[in-house]
Order: C-alpha cells, then sequence, then structure tokens
C-alpha cells in the first residue's frame, strides 16, 4: 500500500448529504473483474451529460478542481453498497484524501485499506473548508493529524492509532495479520474445544432435488 | 468472583472473537463464516493468487451467484459476458482453494442472504461476513454480520480473521402490536425516517421490545436487513425461542447432541439487563403505518396518507435543494398524495422481502385479481430455489401468474438491476427492496420501496393504496 504522510493539495466541494456508493461507482459497472481504470465511470451522473458526454460545467471538470486530489463532501459519504470499486474509483480520479462530515462505515475501512485518507471533521469545519476551496491548496499532516484550509485555518482530526500507523508506514494488513498465526491457532483451538458443532463435519450439504 | 460489569449482546459477541487487540478502537476479530458472491470476490481471489496465499479455512466459507444470475430461462447464458465471467470465475476460484459452491442448477441456489439463514449456515453468536452490505440481514439470529470490501474478503480468506474497529452501540425499542397491513418492512422505512440515512453510522443497532420479539425469523430478516440503510454497520436481534425453532433440522445447523449444546450456548447471547447503550430510540408499534418513499434515499418515506414534500416549505437550504433535486429525478411535483402516485412496474423480491412469509403475504392481496393495465410488468423473484419450490408448493405461483405477473428464478434481479432485469429509464417502480438510490434499479429508473403486501396492492390498483383498507378475502 502507498505510505500518506502529507499531501498539499486542491479539494473539491461537494457538499451533499448522502453521496452513495451508486452515485461514485454506478452498480452496472460492477461486472468489472479489474480494479484499476475505474476512474472514468466514476460520478457519472455528476461528471457526464444523460448523452454521455463529459459535462464541462461540472466542477469536477472546472479549474483549479480539476486538479484537486482532495474531496471535501457532507455526512455519511459513501453510504450504501460495499462495493470497494467506489473507492478504486475515487483513487483512480487522483484522490488521495477525503473530508467529510461521517462517512458510510464500510466505505471508510475500504479507504483506509487503499491508502486513501478518509477525515472526518466537524459541520462547521467542513463548511468553512468547502466556502474557502477555491482560495488555495489544503495541507493536510497525517502524523500530527491536522488539516490547514488555505486561509491557515487549523482542524485537528481524530484516528485510531492503529489505522494510522498502517498508513504512514504503507503495511499491508494480511502480513501483519499473519504475524500473529500462533494467536489464530490457539484461539481456533480454544473455540473448537468450546464449540464442536462449529468444527463438525461434513460441512457440505446436497442439493435437495437431486 | 467478581460479577463482570454488564454487556451489550454485540459486547458479548466480540468478546467471544477478540485474537487480538489492535490499537485504541480496533481489534483482529475471528470470522467464523464468510459468503462469497460473483460481484465482489474476483479481485479477491485474483489478489491471494498473486501474492501466494492459500485459504486458511476453506470450510469456513461458502460460495453461490445470485447479483448477475438470469431470472428468466437458466438455459442461456447470462446477459453479457462480463456477467457469465464473474460467475464463472466463483465457481472456479471455489473449485480451486476447496470452498463449497451452489451452483445455478442447485435448487440451493439464491441470494446470498437468503440461503445463510434457509441453510442453518447462520447461526446466534457468530461473526459472519460477506463482500455485500445487506450481510446486516443475518444479525436477525444474534450474529455480528456486516458487509466488508474486497480487499478485507482477501484478508478473511486468507486469516479467517479482520480488523474491525468496535462501533457504538445503539439500541431501538419497538413495543406494542403492529396494526394489521403493517409489516416488518414499514418498521424498518419508520426507524430509517425518523434517525435518518446516517442516523445509524458508527453504530450497531439491537433491535429490542415487544414488537420485535413478535415477528418470526422472516419478518426479523427484514428489519435487520435495513439496518445498513439507517448508516449501520450491523443489526442485531437476540436469539430466542423463535430462533431456535427456525435453526432446527437444518442441514448446516447443529445436529444430534450438538444441538442442546449449542442452543445452552446461544443463550448466553443476550444484552444484560443493566446494560447501557450509546443511544436508545424507541418507537410505538401501534403508530407505525404502511410507508412509501418518494425520493431517493431510504429515508425519504412518508405514510400511504401522506404526501410528496414542498421543498419551498424546507427552511435548511441544503435540504431545500437535496429534497428539490429528488423530485426532479422521480419526476414527482411537490404535495402530490402518495395514492395519486401511478406505477410501471412491480418488483416482489431482494434480500428484504423475497422469503416465502412475504410471498404469502402479496399473494393473498393479488388471490383473484388481475394487474392494472397500465402496469407494463410485474414480477415475483423468489429469493432461492427453496422459497420458490415451497412457494409453488402452497400454489403461489398459480395466484401470481394468474393475475398477470411474472414468476421467475431467485436472484438480486431487479434490485440492482445487474442482469437483464431492469427499470427503463423514466419509469416508476414499486419495489420490495432495500435501495431507491440514482439509477439503483436502472438508469434513470424511480424507484419507491414499499412492502410486499403493498407492492402487490399497487400493482392491482395501477397506484398506490393503502393496504390497511384492503377489502378482506377474494
Ligand atoms: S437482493 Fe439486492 S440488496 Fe440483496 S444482496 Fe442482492 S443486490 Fe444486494
Amino acid at each position: 500500500m502507498e505510505k500518506f504522510k502529507t499531501l498539499n493539495a486542491i479539494a473539491v466541494p461537494l457538499p451533499r448529504d448522502n453521496v452513495d456508493t451508486d452515485i461514485i461507482y454506478p452498480g452496472k459497472y460492477l461486472t468489472t473483474i479489474a480494479r484499476t481504470g475505474l476512474g472514468e465511470m466514476a460520478f457519472e451522473t455528476i461528471r457526464y451529460r444523460a448523452d454521455g458526454s463529459p459535462d464541462p460545467n461540472c466542477i469536477f471538470r472546472q479549474p483549479p478542481f480539476d486538479r484537486a486530489e482532495i474531496l471535501l463532501t457532507g455526512h455519511n459519504f459513501g453510504c450504501g453498497s460495499s462495493r470497494e470499486h467506489a473507492v478504486w474509483a475515487i483513487r483512480d480520479l487522483g484522490f488521495r484524501c477525503i473530508i467529510a462530515k461521517s462517512f458510510g462505515d464500510t466505505f471508510y475501512f475500504n479507504c483506509l485499506t487503499n491508502g486513501l485518507l478518509a477525515i472526518t471533521l466537524g459541520e462547521d469545519e467542513v463548511d468553512r473548508l468547502v466556502s474557502s476551496a477555491g482560495d488555495g491548496k489544503i495541507l493536510v499532516d497525517l502524523e500530527n493529524q491536522r488539516v490547514q484550509g488555505p486561509d491557515g485555518e487549523i482542524y485537528p482530526f481524530e484516528m485510531d492509532g492503529f489505522q494510522r500507523d498502517c498508513l504512514l508506514k504503507g503495511l499491508d494488513a494480511i502480513d501483519l495479520t499473519l504475524q500473529d498465526e500462533d494467536l489464530i491457532a490457539a484461539f481456533e483451538a480454544q473455540q473448537r474445544a468450546e464449540q464442536p458443532w462449529l468444527y463438525a463435519s461434513p460441512s457440505r450439504t446436497t442439493d435437495p432435488s437431486q | 468472583m467478581q460479577a463482570s460489569a454488564p454487556n451489550t449482546l454485540y459486547d458479548k459477541i466480540w468478546q467471544a472473537h477478540v485474537v487480538a487487540a489492535r490499537g485504541d478502537a480496533c481489534a483482529l476479530l475471528y470470522i467464523d463464516r464468510h459468503l462469497a458472491h460473483e460481484v465482489s470476490t474476483p479481485q479477491a481471489f485474483e489478489a491471494l493468487r498473486l501474492a501466494g496465499r492459500g485459504v486458511r479455512r476453506p470450510e469456513a466459507s461458502i460460495g453461490v451467484p445470485d447479483h448477475n444470475v438470469p431470472t428468466g430461462d437458466r438455459s442461456v447464458p447470462p446477459a453479457g459476458a462480463a456477467s457469465a465471467r464473474q460467475i464463472r470465475l466463483l465457481e472456479e476460484n471455489c473449485a480451486e482453494f476447496a470452498i463449497e459452491h451452489i451452483p445455478l442448477s442447485d435448487l440451493r441456489q439464491g441470494i446470498v442472504h437468503i440461503i445463510g439463514p434457509e441453510l442453518g449456515l447462520t447461526q446466534p453468536g457468530m461473526t459472519i461476513v460477506c463482500g455485500d452490505s445487506h450481510t446486516s440481514t443475518h444479525g436477525a439470529f444474534g450474529a455480528l454480520a456486516f458487509g466488508i470490501g474486497t480487499t478485507e474478503v482477501e484478508h478473511v480468506l486468507a486469516t479467517q480473521t479482520l480488523v474491525v474497529r468496535k462501533a457504538k452501540s445503539m439500541r431501538i425499542s419497538i413495543d406494542g402490536e403492529l396494526p394489521r397491513g403493517v409489516t416488518a418492512k414499514d418498521m424498518a422505512l419508520s426507524i430509517i425516517s425518523t434517525i435518518g440515512a446516517g442516523g445509524g453510522v458508527g453504530h450497531v443497532i439491537e433491535y429490542a421490545g415487544s414488537a420485535v420479539r413478535a415477528l418470526s425469523m422472516e419478518g426479523r430478516m427484514t428489519l435487520s436487513n435495513m439496518s445498513v440503510e439507517a448508516g449501520a454497520r450491523a443489526g442485531l436481534i437476540a436469539p430466542d425461542e423463535t430462533t431456535f425453532a427456525y435453526l432446527k433440522g437444518r442441514p448446516k445447523a447443529p445436529q444430534g447432541e450438538q444441538w442442546e449444546a449449542a442452543v445452552q450456548y446461544w443463550k448466553g447471547f443476550a444484552s444484560d439487563d443493566a446494560a447501557r447503550f450509546d443511544a436508545e430510540i424507541t418507537l410505538e408499534a401501534a403508530a407505525i403505518q404502511p410507508l412509501v418513499t418518494w425520493g431517493t434515499s431510504p429515508e425519504d418515506a412518508v405514510p400511504i396518507t401522506g404526501k410528496v414534500p414542498d421543498p419551498k416549505g424546507i427552511s435548511d437550504p441544503r435540504k431545500s435543494r437535496a429534497v428539490e433535486r429528488a423530485l426532479d429525478y422521480m419526476g414527482l411535483a411537490p404535495d402530490t398524495p402518495i395514492t395519486d402516485i401511478y406505477l410501471d412496474q412491480i418488483f416482489i423480491g431482494s434480500c428484504t422481502n423475497s422469503r416465502i412469509e412475504d410471498l404469502r403475504a402479496a399473494s393473498k392481496i393479488v388471490k383473484g385479481r388481475h394487474v392494472a393495465k397500465s402496469i407494463k410488468r410485474a414480477m415475483v423473484v423468489p429469493g432461492s430455489g427453496q422459497v420458490k419450490r415451497q412457494a409453488e408448493e402452497e400454489g403461489l405461483d398459480r395466484i401470481f401468474i394468474d393475475a398477470g405477473f411474472e414468476w421467475r428464478q431467485p436472484g438480486c434481479s431487479m434490485c440492482v438491476a445487474l442482469n437483464e432485469d431492469k427499470v427503463p429509464p423514466g419509469e416508476r417502480c414499486a419495489s420490495t427492496s432495500n435501495r431507491n438510490f440514482v439509477g439503483r434499479q436502472g438508469p434513470g429508473s424511480r424507484t419507491h420501496l414499499v412492502s410486499p403486501a403493498m407492492a402487490a396492492a399497487a400493482a392491482i390498483r395501477g397506484h398506490f393504496v393503502d393496504v390497511r383498507n384492503w377489502p378482506n378475502g377474494s
């Protein structure tokens, strides 16, 4: 996973609540088996006109926001489906950080596993960043857990220490877990003794119509 | 012995699965069961192969295709090469990693959240994950069940664990008796319209109260299914005799002498009387009405006797704009009475409402009547092959077919429009599914979420009607 330390970038405002994963990555494209190149389909109903042509008036396409690497948005961003495609698509558009009033839970986790920093700030703080987004870059400092607006205003944010560490060091969560193999095996041994039915065989069943 | 602090049901399941602590609020949790479907897993298996990792406990996972599958003639390949490839890949990946796979031709095939409980795989006190947000359905059994992303699917396959952040707890208590014609679906919509689509963010909801206890397992699954539409990570209902009776004898439930031991163990999974919740909500069952959504978020629900809102009457400019946007997409004028909304399509199906009880409720409304002429298409999509067979044994298929409904093969179908079942652009659908998002049932589709009985009544009349006034019998 790509490390995240600091980011100094333009932020594009999308000041809406409940931007769901179907808006971020429409369901009809879920038949892909790829993880890359999904940005083209991202925010389709916002970035394209009904006839399928790119909408030049859309904020994502207007300077300076066409260079944005930070997304500024409202409550419950990424609600809905657990599709990681939504995160892959946002990453593919060049975003490294999302600042929202709140996030859909699964979406939040999917961001972190893909090195996309998801920051939760308060109602007024996000509103202030939204109104000054056109004035310049926003500085995101993960190590010190703070965001600095174009006007110099500083906004501290909270984050779980473990998740922050993984991002800062670009750690692969699966590799980390595999180091705890003995703990997992011990857990299984105890569970098997206490709840043998969870390990009972045969676990496979057959088609009752056959 | 010192008494331990009072715990919630959520705390108890959590504590029973901690393998190791991780940071301040996270833990490495053991995952008892993993469900795989064709859409969210190809990239996970591919990543496993690339990293040279194996599947730690293949017997703890099961694979079934549901999202893309054709619900018409199964002898023809699924619509589109991409869907066919995903379905084929699931089968190949399961075979390669020795995971049980239920193919399309199997009677047990169906929507993953319908078949888990049906097979007895879903059990109290378990942790269950799936690359799908409506994994919350399984919480109806008192299992901690939640949706995960594809990278997390890989994590579970490789390690049988997951790093999870402990959520806050919320208890929603619903006491009293539901009025006639009001269902678990209306309970769920009522909760979401009360606390908002983001009201449960960061929380695991426990449903309690006499109205919840009175629900069948089918109703409990409907309620728990929609927890995620309130933003919650998961929903939970403490297991009781209703739960045990449902599970007994199912093929993957504990058998023989292990059954009694399991039930004893499961009985420990209830919140202690003195347990404290981070948030408490109470609703009166008697006050819940049949609900219909008018907008593009599940929180946009009003009673059947209500009207579409007027954005001009909303003082918060952001909310007002959001309502305006939703009405524009939905093609609705402010203040339209809900009963004046005419439909083009009727969809009875999805993991929210495609179990036998749902089909029975809809068939009672439909029996001896015919779908209105103005309805272009009305379909019933049973949640699984076993639900379909049972309904056919009860003669429900004839009732629907005689009334002008299509009786289809099991799958997600028009809930997500990944197969050939789509609501055409601009058309309006009464749907028993769980999401009315922009484009959810197909590009430009307009979705109104309702209960099965309400969808059936709308099919007969052509517009929404109050099922509480529906004439008894046929
Ligand atoms: S029926 Fe709909 S909500 Fe349920 S799993 Fe399928 S696509 Fe998801």
